[in-house]
C-alpha cells in the first residue's frame, strides 16, 4: 500500500493503459467480458482519485503527491507529476466521467475490444496533461490525447465523421504547432521545462540566453510566444471564432464520446490557460485582458445564438459548450486584468468551477442526447416532439439536467455563472453586462430543446408499434445518477470543492 | 426549538414532499397529496409559531430573528447565507403560509381526487371526463381525475419551497435562488398540460419573460455585491453603506444606490409582470388554476413586490424628502402606468380568469407606484391584503369553471368554453358559496369601503400619493382604481347574476368541500385583514383599533415611517371611485346578454394593444433571424468554416500543384526516369550488375575490403 501511495499519481496515470493492455489479450468476440473489464478497471483510478482527494491538503502550498523521474535527459526535461486544487478538481472530474461514459458504451457492438482501449488511452492522455509539471510531458500527452479521439469519431461515428475527425485533428495540430514553437523558446533559453522552475525565472525575465531574438524586444518575444499559446488552448477550450470543429465533432462521436469531449477534452484548454498562460504570461495576460474577454464574450453570446439556430438536438447541445465554456474563459480574463484582488480570486473561483460544473452538465446532456438518438435514431428536434407522457423517468431527468446547464440557482452552473459575473463586473463591466445577452439566450436554447424533444402534441409516430419509444434503462439511469447528484450536491453546498479550489486560486493568481 | 432553527426548518417540508413524490410516491395519488398537504401544514404551522413569536417581542425591527453560515469562500473571506425575519418578512410569511396552504387544499378538489380515471385522458393533455355506469343502468359523465396528480403536487411543493426560501433569506442571493425557483416552477406549471401547444407557448414565454428582468437582477447583485463586500440586507443597510452607495456616481448620473436598484428593479418588472413585460402573465392562465392562485397571489408576483420592499432602503438611499429621485421616478412611473393600461385591458376581457390576471398586474402596479413615492408601508399593506383577495378570487374563478365544467359534461356540447363570462351568468343560485366569497373578494379588489381589506390599503397609498404632492400618481391611480371596480363588477354582474346564459350554466354545480373551505376562509382574511391597519386619524373608526400594522412594519426600517396626515380628498376620491365603478358596472352589465352587445369590446383593448404582435415583430422574430440565419449560417458556416475550408482547399491545391507541376514532370519524369533510369540508373545498374557473380568466394572479398575500410575510417575518426 505504501508504494502505491507513495505512487499514487502515476498509478492513476498509467493504470488506464494497463487495462487497455489486459484488454489487448481478451478474445475479441466476448465482448461483455471487455465491456466489464474496461468498466472496471476505470473504477481503479476513480477510487485513487478519492484517495488523493481525501489525503490532500488543501492548506498547503505548492504540488503535492510530487513524483520526478529521469524521462529526457539531453534536454533536461523530466518526467514530473503533482497536483494542486486545480489539477486535483480536474483529475476528479476526469476519474469520474471516465468510467460514466464507458458504461454509456455499453450499447457498442462493433469492434468493441478496439473502442474500450482506445478509450482508456484516452484517460491517459487526458490525466497527463492535468498532472504534468513539464513543459514537454504537457506538450506531450496533449498531443497523446487527441489520437485515440480521432479514432473514436472516425470508426466509431456517423455519417460525417471522416470530415468531422479529420476537422477536429487537424485543427487542434494547427493550434499546437505554435505552443510548440513556445515551449521550445522556453526549454532552450532556460536549459529546463521544469513548469515550477519556470514560473519563477520566466515571467519576470529581462534577456534570454542561448536564444536569438532576431531583433525583437524581449517584451515582442514574450507577446508572440504569450499568443501562440493562447491561440493553442483557446481552439481547444473552444474559443469563438474558433469553434467551428466542436459542433461538427461532437455531433459525429459516438455518445460516449462527446460526453468526454465536451466533459473532459475542452478543459485541457481551459486548464491549460490556468496552469501555463496566466503564471507564465502576467503581464501579457493583463496587457490583453480586454482581447481575451471580448473573445469569451463573443463564445458567451454567439454561442447560445448557435445553440438556438439550431434544428439538431446533439448540434444544440454542442453549440451550448461554446456558451458554457465562454463564461470560464470571462473569469480567466478578469482574474488576468485584476490580478492580486478579491476579485480576481472569485471570478477564478468561479471559473475553475464552472469547468467542473460543466464537465458535468455537458456530459449529462449529452449522454441523455445519446439515450434518445439510440431509440429513434434521429436528433433533428422536429421529428421527435411531445414524448414526455411515454418517457416520464427520462423527461424528468432530462429537465433536470437541462436546468442545471441553464444555469437554475440550487443547481451547480447557477454558483460558478455567478462568481464569475461577480468576479467580472469589477474589472470588466461592459463585457460582464454583455455577457447577460447569452445568459438570456442560455434559457431560449434550453427551453427550446425540452420544447420539442419532449412538450407539445404527442408524436404518434414513437408511440406504437415497432418506432414505440421504450423508457430510459437501469443502466442509464445508473449513468446519470452521480451527475445529477453531484449537480444538486454542488448547487446546494458548494463549499467542500470550492474551498479546495479557493486555496489554490488565492496562492496563485 | 429555537425561532431561528425553526426558521431555517419552514422551507424545507415542501421540497421534502417534491423529492418524495418525485421519486417514490408518484404512483399513489392519496400519498402524494397527503404528503405535499402535510408538509404545506407543517410549513404552516412553523411560520404562525415565527409570525407569533415575533409580534411579542419587543422593538422587533431592531433586534430581528436571524442566523447565518458560511456557504461560499470567496478568496481570503467567507460569503454567508442565513435566514432573518424582521418585521416585513413575518408580515409576508404569515400571508404566503396561509395562501399556500388553502392552495394545497384546494388543489386536491380541484383535480377531482376521488373521481373515476377518465376514458381518453392522457398525460399532458386536461382530463376530458370519464362515463360511469349508476345503479339503475344509466350512463353519466362525470369529471375525471387529473392523471398527472401526483406530478402536480410535487411542483406545487417545490414552488412553495421556492416563496419561502425566499420570504426567510438574509440575503440576495439566497432570495435569488428562490426566485429562480419560482421561475422554474411557473414555467412547469404553466406548461402543466404540455401536450397544449398554446401551454406550451404560455410556459416559455413566462420563462423568457421574466429571465429578462432575471439577467438584470443579476448584474444588480454583482453590482452591489462589488460595491458593498456583502449581500446580506442587515449589512447593506445600515446608514454607512447606504451613504456610501448613496454618493458614489454612476452612468447617467445615477448614485450607485440608485443604478442597482433600477437593475434589481427590472428584476421585479419581469416577476410582477409590470410593463414592459407584463406579457406574460395573462398566458400564464394556460394553466391548472390553483397555479394561477399561486403564482397570482401566494409567490411569485409577490416576490416581485417582496424584493423592491426589501431594497427599499437602497432605493431611497439618496432620497431627501424633497423631489423623487431618479430610480424613485422611474419606479412610480412604471408602477402607476401599469396600474392604468392594464386597467383598461381588463375591461375588454371575456375569459374569467383573464379579467383577474390583468387586475393582478394593475395592482401591483399599484403597490410598485406607491413604493416609488415612497409609501413603503401603504405598498405592503396592500401587498398582503391584495394577496389574500387575489387568492380568493383566483380560488373562486376556478370554482366556477369547474362547475361549469360540470355543466359542459352534462350538456356534452364541448364546443362551449367553460371560461368565457359569456356563457355563464346566474350561477349565484347553483354555487351559492362561491357567490358569496367571490363577490367579498371582488368588493375587496375593488376597494369597497370600510368593511373590505382592500379598500383600507388601496386608500393609504391614495392617501400618500395625496399627501406628498405626488399628483400625477393621485389621479392616475384613482382612475385606475375606477376601471377596477367596473371590470370587478362587470365580471360579477356576467357571470354570477341574472339568468343562466347557457344550458351548461343551469346545469353548473357547486364545487366540493376541499375547495370550498379555502375560499371561506380566504374570504374572512380578505375583509378582516383591513382592519389591523386603520389609520389613527380615520373618522369614527380611527383609534378603536391601533394600527398595528403601520406600527409593526415600519420597525423594519432605520427611521420609522410617519403616519400620513388625514384628509378628505383622497378618502372622496376612494369612495367615489370604488362605489362608482360597481354601481357603474351593474348599471352596464345587468342587461347585456352577449359579448356583440358588449360595447366596450374595443379591438385595440380586447388585443392588449397589440403588445404581443409589437414584441413578435421587434424581439422574437429577430431573435431567430439571429440565431438561425445570422449566427449559424453566415457566421459560422459561411464566413468562419469557409476561412478553415479555403485554408485546406489552399492546402490541397498547393498539393497538387507540386504533383503537377514539380512531383510529376520534374521528379517523377526528369529526375526518375530521365535522369536516373534511362542515363543514370539504366547503365549503372548494368554495371552492377557485373559484380552480382553469385560467386561466395568474390562476395567475402568484398566483405573483407569493405571491413577493412570501415575499420581504418573508425580508427581515424573516432579513435585517433
Amino acid at each position: 500500500m505504501d508504494f502505491l501511495y507513495n505512487h499514487l499519481l502515476t498509478s492513476i496515470l498509467f493504470f488506464p493503459v494497463l487495462a487497455a493492455l489486459v484488454i489487448l489479450f481478451l478474445p475479441k468476440d466476448e465482448a461483455k467480458l471487455i465491456r466489464w473489464t474496461a468498466f472496471v478497471a476505470s473504477l481503479v483510478p476513480f477510487a485513487l482519485s478519492l484517495v488523493l482527494w481525501f489525503n490532500f491538503d488543501k492548506s498547503a502550498a505548492g504540488f503535492q503527491f510530487e513524483e520526478q523521474y529521469v524521462w529526457y535527459e539531453a534536454l533536461n526535461s523530466t518526467f514530473h507529476l503533482g497536483v494542486d486544487g486545480l489539477s486535483l478538481t480536474m483529475v476528479l472530474l476526469t476519474t469520474l466521467l471516465t468510467p460514466l461514459a464507458l458504461l454509456a458504451s455499453f450499447s457498442i457492438s462493433e469492434k468493441v475490444k478496439g473502442y474500450f482501449m482506445l478509450f482508456l488511452f484516452l484517460e491517459t492522455g487526458m490525466l497527463g496533461v492535468f498532472l504534468a509539471l513539464d513543459l514537454l510531458i504537457f506538450f506531450v500527452f496533449w498531443e497523446i490525447g487527441l489520437v485515440p479521439m480521432y479514432f473514436l469519431i472516425n470508426q466509431w461515428g456517423s455519417a460525417n465523421r471522416n470530415y468531422a475527425s479529420l476537422k477536429f485533428m487537424i485543427y487542434t495540430m494547427a493550434g499546437s504547432l505554435g505552443l510548440l514553437l513556445a515551449v521550445q523558446m522556453l526549454g532552450v533559453a532556460f536549459g529546463t521545462y521544469d513548469l515550477v522552475a519556470l514560473f519563477d525565472k520566466w515571467p519576470y525575465a529581462a534577456t534570454l540566453a542561448n536564444v536569438a531574438l532576431g531583433g525583437m524586444s524581449i517584451g515582442t518575444v514574450k507577446t508572440i510566444a504569450f499568443w501562440a499559446f493562447v491561440v493553442a488552448f483557446a481552439i481547444k477550450v473552444p474559443v469563438w471564432p474558433f469553434h467551428t470543429w466542436l459542433p461538427d465533432a461532437h455531433t459525429e462521436a459516438p455518445t460516449a464520446g462527446s460526453m468526454i469531449l465536451a466533459g473532459v477534452l475542452l478543459k485541457l484548454g481551459a486548464y491549460g490557460f490556468l496552469r501555463l498562460v496566466l503564471p507564465l504570461y502576467p503581464m501579457q495576460a493583463q496587457q490583453y485582458a480586454w482581447a481575451l474577454a471580448f473573445l469569451a464574450v463573443m463564445a458567451i453570446i454567439f454561442g447560445a445564438f448557435g445553440a438556438y439556430g439550431q434544428t439538431d438536438f446533439k448540434r444544440l447541445v454542442a453549440y451550448s459548450s461554446v456558451n458554457h465554456m465562454g463564461f470560464v474563459l470571462l473569469g480567466i480574463a478578469a482574474a488576468a486584468k485584476a490580478a492580486g484582488t478579491t476579485d480576481a480570486h472569485i471570478a477564478m473561483n468561479g471559473a475553475v468551477l464552472q469547468m467542473f460544473n460543466h464537465g458535468l452538465s455537458a456530459a449529462g446532456m449529452f449522454f441523455l442526447v445519446g439515450v434518445i438518438y439510440e431509440r429513434t435514431h434521429t436528433r433533428i428536434l422536429s421529428e421527435l416532439g411531445g414524448l414526455f407522457p411515454l418517457v416520464p423517468v427520462y423527461g424528468g431527468i432530462l429537465i433536470f439536467t437541462s436546468m442545471a446547464s441553464l444555469g437554475l440557482p440550487g443547481l451547480n452552473g447557477f454558483i460558478s455563472e455567478f462568481l464569475v459575473v461577480r468576479g467580472a463586473w469589477g474589472p470588466l463591466p461592459g463585457f460582464t453586462a454583455l455577457a447577460m445577452i447569452g445568459l438570456l439566450f442560455t434559457g431560449a436554447y434550453i427551453l427550446k430543446g425540452i420544447k420539442n424533444v419532449l412538450h407539445g402534441p404527442l408524436n404518434e409516430h414513437w408511440a406504437h408499434g415497432e418506432h414505440k419509444l421504450t423508457e430510459i434503462s437501469l443502466r442509464e439511469v445508473l449513468v446519470m445518477a452521480p451527475l445529477m447528484a453531484l449537480i444538486l450536491w454542488i448547487g446546494v453546498w458548494p463549499a467542500w470543492i470550492l474551498d479546495v479550489i479557493n486555496k489554490a486560486v488565492v496562492r496563485l493568481f | 426549538m429555537t425561532t431561528e432553527l425553526l426558521i431555517w426548518l419552514i422551507p424545507l417540508p415542501p421540497v421534502l414532499a417534491f423529492f418524495l413524490i418525485v421519486l417514490f410516491t408518484n404512483r399513489s395519488k392519496a400519498l402524494s397529496h397527503t404528503i405535499a398537504v402535510g408538509a404545506a401544514l407543517l410549513s404552516w404551522a412553523g411560520s404562525m409559531v415565527v409570525f407569533f413569536r415575533a409580534v411579542g417581542e419587543e422593538h422587533f425591527g431592531e433586534h430581528p430573528f436571524a442566523s447565518s453560515v458560511n456557504w461560499l469562500p470567496t478568496g481570503d473571506t467567507w460569503f454567508k447565507i442565513g435566514v432573518s425575519i424582521d418585521p416585513l418578512g413575518a408580515a409576508v410569511l404569515f400571508f404566503v403560509a396561509w395562501t399556500v396552504l388553502m392552495i394545497f387544499l384546494y388543489s386536491v378538489g380541484y383535480h377531482n381526487f376521488g373521481q373515476p380515471k377518465g376514458d381518453h385522458d392522457r398525460a399532458g393533455l386536461p382530463p376530458h371526463g370519464a362515463t360511469v355506469t349508476d345503479e339503475h343502468g344509466h350512463k353519466h359523465t362525470v369529471l375525471s381525475v387529473e392523471p398527472m396528480y401526483s406530478r402536480f403536487f410535487a411542483f406545487i411543493g417545490l414552488f412553495a419551497f421556492g416563496m419561502y426560501t425566499l420570504v426567510v433569506s438574509d440575503n440576495l442571493l439566497t432570495m435569488f435562488v428562490g426566485w429562480e425557483i419560482m421561475g422554474l416552477c411557473s414555467y412547469l406549471l404553466i406548461g402543466f398540460w404540455y401536450g397544449k401547444p398554446s401551454a406550451r407557448a404560455a410556459a416559455i414565454k413566462a420563462f423568457m419573460t421574466t429571465r429578462i428582468g432575471d439577467v438584470f437582477m443579476l448584474l444588480g447583485i454583482a453590482f452591489l455585491y462589488k460595491a458593498t463586500g456583502t449581500l446580506t440586507f442587515s449589512e447593506i443597510f445600515t446608514e454607512e453603506t447606504l451613504g456610501v452607495l448613496a454618493n458614489t456616481k454612476t452612468f447617467f448620473g445615477l448614485s450607485a444606490a440608485g443604478a442597482i436598484a433600477i437593475l434589481l428593479f427590472i428584476g421585479t418588472i419581469g416577476k410582477s409582470a409590470q410593463w414592459p413585460l407584463h406579457v406574460w402573465l395573462p398566458d400564464a392562465m394556460e394553466g391548472p388554476t390553483p397555479v394561477s392562485a399561486m403564482i397570482h397571489a401566494a409567490t411569485m408576483v409577490s416576490a416581485g413586490v417582496y424584493a423592491v420592499l426589501r431594497m427599499f432602503p437602497l432605493l431611497t438611499a439618496d432620497f431627501t424628502g424633497h423631489g423623487l429621485t431618479t430610480a424613485m421616478s422611474v419606479v412610480a412611473f412604471i408602477g402607476a402606468f401599469t396600474a392604468l393600461f392594464s386597467a383598461t385591458i381588463a375591461v375588454a376581457q371575456n375569459d374569467i380568469k383573464r379579467v383577474l390576471a390583468y387586475s393582478t398586474i394593475s395592482q401591483l402596479g399599484f403597490m410598485i407606484a406607491a413604493l416609488g413615492i415612497g409609501a413603503y408601508i401603504a405598498a405592503a399593506f396592500h401587498l398582503i391584503t391584495h394577496a389574500f383577495f387575489k387568492a380568493l378570487l383566483f380560488l373562486g374563478s376556478g370554482s366556477v369553471i369547474h362547475g361549469m365544467e360540470h355543466g359542459v359534461l352534462h350538456t356534452g356540447n364541448h364546443h362551449i368554453d367553460p371560461q368565457d363570462m359569456f356563457n355563464m351568468g346566474g350561477l349565484r343560485k347553483k354555487m351559492p358559496i362561491t357567490f358569496w366569497t367571490f363577490l367579498i373578494g371582488g368588493f375587496a379588489l375593488s376597494g369597497f369601503p370600510i368593511i373590505t381589506a382592500g379598500f383600507w390599503s388601496k386608500d393609504e397609498i391614495l392617501a400618500d400619493a395625496f399627501a406628498h404632492g405626488h399628483w400625477a400618481v393621485f389621479i392616475t391611480l384613482a382612475v385606475a382604481a375606477f376601471l377596477t371596480a367596473f371590470y370587478t363588477m362587470r365580471q360579477i354582474t356576467l357571470t354570477f347574476l341574472g339568468e343562466p346564459r347557457t344550458k351548461e350554466a343551469e346545469h353548473a354545480h357547486e364545487t366540493p368541500w376541499t375547495m370550498t373551505a379555502p375560499l371561506v376562509i380566504l374570504s374572512i382574511f380578505a375583509i378582516g385583514y383591513g382592519w389591523v391597519g386603520i389609520p389613527e386619524h380615520f373618522p369614527v373608526l380611527g383609534g378603536i383599533l391601533p394600527n398595528w400594522f403601520h406600527e409593526f412594519v415600519g420597525g423594519t426600517l432605520l427611521e420609522h415611517p410617519e403616519a400620513v396626515e388625514f384628509s378628505w380628498i383622497p378618502l372622496g376620491t376612494s369612495l367615489l371611485v370604488a362605489l362608482g365603478g360597481l354601481g357603474l358596472g351593474w348599471l352596464v352589465y345587468r342587461n347585456v346578454k352577449s359579448p356583440a352587445e358588449d360595447r366596450l369590446q374595443i379591438p385595440v383593448l380586447k388585443n392588449k394593444w397589440y403588445f404581443d404582435e409589437a414584441y413578435d415583430f421587434l424581439f422574437v422574430k429577430p431573435a431567430y433571424w439571429l440565431s438561425e440565419t445570422f449566427t449559424y449560417l453566415w457566421m459560422d458556416k459561411g464566413f468562419i468554416d469557409g476561412i478553415l475550408h479555403s485554408f485546406g482547399k489552399a492546402a490541397a491545391w498547393v498539393g497538387d500543384a507540386i504533383r503537377n507541376y514539380f512531383d510529376g514532370p520534374v521528379i517523377n519524369d526528369f529526375i526518375a526516369d530521365k535522369l536516373s533510369h534511362q542515363w543514370t540508373i539504366h547503365p549503372a545498374a548494368r554495371a552492377v550488375r557485373k559484380a552480382q557473380t553469385g560467386r561466395i568466394q568474390q562476395y567475402m572479398l568484398a566483405s573483407i575490403g569493405v571491413l577493412f575500410v570501415v575499420g581504418v575510417l573508425v580508427y581515424y575518426f573516432l579513435l585517433a
